[in-house]
């Protein structure tokens, strides 16, 4: 059979090993793998790393209602840029993403997108964590992970309500389950704060969020998940606190998940000295020390995957004072190279906590994150793990360029991205 | 000293003994019957107030009229700022108007640094957020000093809402770099939460600390502290930490008492204490002046810019 | 040459090579009598002339002036000191030094002031002088004594009394101290 593509010369990596081999591609779907195989178009791909495609577990790409920061196309190319053929859309747009209308408003925007795009939804109407979203409705529409990202369900008792409901929706999802993605953070503690509490925030005079803030809801939630048994994840853990939290709680064999970002294992919260609002983000950075919880967590698989949260802003809005500034940061697109360059982390369990893990959790396992096997989805990341460069976020793809690593030399660069068996970048250049 | 008053911290200990020093001859000029010198003509300084501050205004401006400067005010309240200009593009269009000096209030921590990044012109911090006060810390190691001889070894005790407090911030590091020793004296709550780092210590009994206090300086205490549950009452609060007539009579003959004002009368401070000779509230807003003038000089006037031809 | 311009290193200031003297120790005495004498002439004695000296370089000739004015007259006029950084158009060629205090010991109103400093040049410093001094009453006179006048006038500003008139080049420096006056370069 004639292969459409063919990615010539690379090292595959995926959940079942390591092996040199080609990768032919035709009709979006892998038909070949082997020696010497010939295709229409060919990529190269000498001495880099063939994986399955990444996911992102967590982008914000502003799209509806934020189109002058980001839009699903921009958002889309940068991810592609970044090596993901998915990521997960998080809900906090406007109007946000907690009715049928506007998940199908996303998943028609993302038609033709650079990646997949993966709409989440909101556990409660417009995130305000008072009524349950109609999650049973969304689900049907294909919405496989729920969250209010950008504040944590503070009711306890409409949490657990939501964790009960959740774990009921089968009948909707073609017997998928769906989970509960839980941005930990006690507002009554951390409310009126803009950057971690602690020595930093005491010396710079900003206000603190303290880091007990987002412990207590992991530790809340861990006791939820074991009343109800459904799932939950948690989303970019960045204290020691709570990495030890979920740490036990799988532990005691708790079917829970984390993911963490990856600026909560490259910056701290000294990076806000200048009181540049590019280091402003929610969850706050940090200290060292929940660095180095974050990095271990990321080592021994208490976090299983690794997510950016993605959050562009205009440049207008993170030129206001380091309080008035919205958080968030970019991350799509220097995620890989940090991961590389931070984490001590062996090449298959990085491109685990990459590719296949998010793609379990974010429901998404049958298309993205799957073995380099024929018969299998073209979701397909191609990169060079040796490759120095350094970061600009004007040379992003993203609108907005509130790039916390502006200058940082960083190793690790991908080349081609293949999704839905299109090359969508190839040598680095975004095709659509 | 660079073009830019900031921070105590920028500043250093020689920026301090330098304004300092510099000090005295502007309160010599204030002095005069025309206190008066054109030092700065031909300079324009614009206010860029966000917080209300008719005090430290006030200072500035007196200090930049005794130096000839022009002056303008952009006042926030009725500004562009009120119809949503950023303040970026307020700096911007400030410094086209081609001034040479931006003096700064503003509640957000850390503001003054970003204007500094979007103007060429000189920029003072007038108080940012819970940061800094420099130029209230200087004119407190100037009060001191004129009546107490040189801070260094002395023990000063900051007294009340530190947390909270840019004079504090400014002033635990002025009086530090100056060699005074600083205890810092508040209920936990009022504190920040962590004072890694802080060259000071740390009490919760003001009565321990008094009698070896060389200078006992006393923070505003706000009604919305309790309201955010920081101290259950105004009484508590000053039962545990106002400047009583009982505690000053601990204190050695010598200690000053002093505010950065306006003072709550009653409740940090009790009111026949205020108006005692060591109390030197009125020294500090006098000598405010001419310390601004001091900082206004060296950072617009001073600088050593031509070659000296034959003499 | 000033303790303000001794005291600045280069490039702004310089060390100051002295060539050859223009006036000893005894010369320069008998130039302080002379003025003295010319300023009780001038103004048929004493009665209200206040000598101000001004920062740096005229404060110690204008105590000299005095003392000999006191050996004269049997009485000593009034002496005050005044630092005119703060007034000079060309600010930033000299800083202010903390300890070049003014100190007008007198309301200079209807009085006859006579300005003394060591050398006279471009006639800018007197200038700030003039303005410095009106800032402490509106005198009825106000005179100038200098120990050297080298030339080079930028403004309409002449001496009343002068220790020594002394052509130089514009890149020559004059050095007025106790032991008489030397001119040479600063060598930069």
């Amino acid at each position: 059979m004639n292969a459409d593509l063919v990615i010539r010369g690379g090292r595959v990596v995926d959940a079942t090993g390591e092996r040199r081999t080609d990768v032919a591609i035709a009709d979006g779907v892998i038909v070949d793998v082997g020696d010497d195989l010939a295709g229409d178009r060919v990529l190269e791909a000498d001495g880099c790393v063939v994986s399955p495609g990444f996911v992102d577990l967590h982008a914000h790409l502003r799209q509806p209602g934020k189109e002058d920061a980001e839009t699903i196309a921009t958002g889309a190319r940068g991810a592609a840029l970044g090596g993901f053929t998915a990521v997960v859309a998080m809900p906090n747009t406007d109007p946000c993403m907690d009715t049928a209308a506007v998940i199908r408003e996303v998943l028609d925007l993302a038609d033709g997108a650079a990646c997949e795009v993966v709409p989440s939804a909101a556990i409660t109407v417009g995130r305000a964590g008072e009524h349950l979203s109609p999650m049973a409705e969304l689900a049907q529409l294909g919405v496989r992970m729920f969250t209010d990202d950008g504040t944590g369900v503070q009711d306890d008792r409409l949490m657990k309500r939501a964790l009960e409901y959740s774990s009921g929706l089968a009948p909707f999802t073609d017997g998928a389950s769906v989970t509960l993605a839980q941005h930990c953070e006690v507002d009554s503690l951390s409310e009126g704060g803009f950057m971690h509490e602690g020595a930093w925030s005491s010396k710079l005079g900003i206000p603190g969020q303290p880091a007990e803030a987002e412990d207590l809801m992991v530790m809340r939630d861990i006791a939820l998940a074991r009343a109800t048994g459904a799932r939950v994840h948690f989303q970019h853990l960045s204290t020691a606190g709570s990495v030890e939290l979920v740490r036990r709680a799988k532990a005691s064999g708790l079917p829970v998940t984390a993911e963490a970002t990856t600026h909560h294992f490259t910056l701290t919260d000294a990076a806000c000295a200048g009181y540049d609002p590019v280091f402003k983000v929610h969850p706050p950075l940090r200290t060292d020390t929940d660095v180095a919880a974050v990095k271990a967590g990321l080592i021994d698989g208490t976090i299983d995957a690794i997510a950016t949260d993605h959050a562009p802003h205009t440049r207008h809005d993170k030129e206001k004072p380091f309080d008035q500034a919205p958080p968030g940061m970019l991350g799509l697109e220097s995620a890989l190279a940090l991961a590389l360059t931070e984490l001590d982390l062996p090449l298959p369990q990085l491109i685990a906590r990459m590719s296949w893990q998010p793609a379990r959790i974010a429901g998404i396992d049958d298309r993205h994150g799957g073995p380099v096997a024929v018969g299998r989805p073209a979701n397909l990341t191609v990169f060079d793990p040796a490759q120095v460069w350094t970061i600009s976020g004007e040379a992003m793809a993203s609108k907005s360029d509130n790039c916390p690593y502006e200058g940082r030399e960083v190793r690790g660069r991908v080349r081609h991205t293949v999704t839905a068996g299109e090359a969508v970048v190839i040598d680095g250049e975004v095709q659509r | 000293m660079t073009n830019h008053l900031l921070s105590i911290e920028e500043l250093g200990a020689d920026g301090i003994r330098e304004v300092l020093q510099l000090s005295h001859t502007f309160v010599e000029v204030s002095a005069r019957a025309i206190p008066r010198v054109p030092a700065l003509r031909g300079k324009t300084l614009a206010w860029l107030f966000y917080e209300d501050s008719t005090r430290t205004r006030l200072s500035f401006e007196t200090a930049a009229k005794r130096l000839s400067a022009d002056t303008m005010n952009f006042s926030v309240g009725s500004s562009s700022v009120n119809k949503g200009e950023s303040l970026r593009d307020t700096v911007e269009t400030i410094s086209a108007m081609g001034v040479d000096c931006i003096v700064v209030r503003h509640g957000s921590s850390g503001v003054p640094w970003r204007i500094r990044e979007w103007t060429d012109a000189s920029v003072i911090n007038a108080g940012d957020g819970w940061h800094q006060h420099p130029t209230q810390a200087l004119l407190d190691c100037f009060t001191i000093e004129q009546r107490l001889g040189p801070l260094d070894g002395r023990h000063v005790a900051i007294v009340g809402d530190i947390k909270h407090s840019r004079v504090a911030r400014s002033n635990v590091e002025a009086f530090t770099a100056l060699g005074a020793d600083v205890t810092l004296v508040g209920p936990r709550t009022l504190l920040p939460p962590s004072l890694d780092g802080w060259p000071c210590k740390v009490s919760h009994d003001l009565d321990a600390v008094v009698p070896s206090a060389d200078v006992v300086y006393l923070l505003r205490m706000q009604n919305e502290r309790m309201n955010e549950a920081l101290v259950p009452s105004m009484r508590e609060y000053s039962m545990g930490y106002g400047m009583t007539m009982e505690r000053v009579g601990a204190l050695a003959d010598h200690a000053l008492v002093m505010h950065p004002g306006p003072m709550n009368r009653g409740v940090e401070i009790a009111p026949e204490v205020a108006d005692l000779d060591r109390a030197v509230m009125v020294d500090q807003v006098r000598n405010g002046v001419a310390v601004r003038m001091a900082v206004l000089y060296l950072l617009l006037g001073s600088g050593v810019e031509l070659p000296v031809e034959g003499v | 040459m000033a303790e303000r311009e001794r005291r600045m290193s280069p490039p702004f200031g310089g060390v100051f090579l002295a060539r050859s003297e223009v006036l000893s120790e005894s010369d320069m005495t008998r130039a302080l009598r002379r003025i003295a004498h010319e300023i009780i002439e001038a103004n048929h004695g004493l009665d209200d002339v206040v000598l101000v000296g001004l920062q740096t370089g005229g404060i110690w000739l204008a105590e000299a002036v005095a003392s000999h004015l006191a050996e004269i007259e049997g009485v000593q006029p009034p002496v005050g000191t005044i630092d005119v950084a703060l007034y000079r158009d060309d600010i930033g060629l000299r800083p202010v030094m903390p300890e070049a205090v003014t100190h007008i010991p007198v309301d200079l109103t209807n009085k006859v002031v006579v300005l003394v400093d060591d050398v006279l040049f471009t006639g800018r410093t007197i200038r700030a002088a003039l303005d410095a001094v009106t800032d402490f009453g509106r005198p009825r006179a106000v005179q100038l004594a200098v120990m050297i006048d080298r030339g080079h006038r930028e403004l309409p500003i002449r001496p009343d009394f002068v220790g020594k008139n002394l052509p130089t080049k514009r890149s020559e420096a004059v050095d007025v101290h106790r032991g008489g006056v030397d001119i040479g370069e600063v060598q930069k």
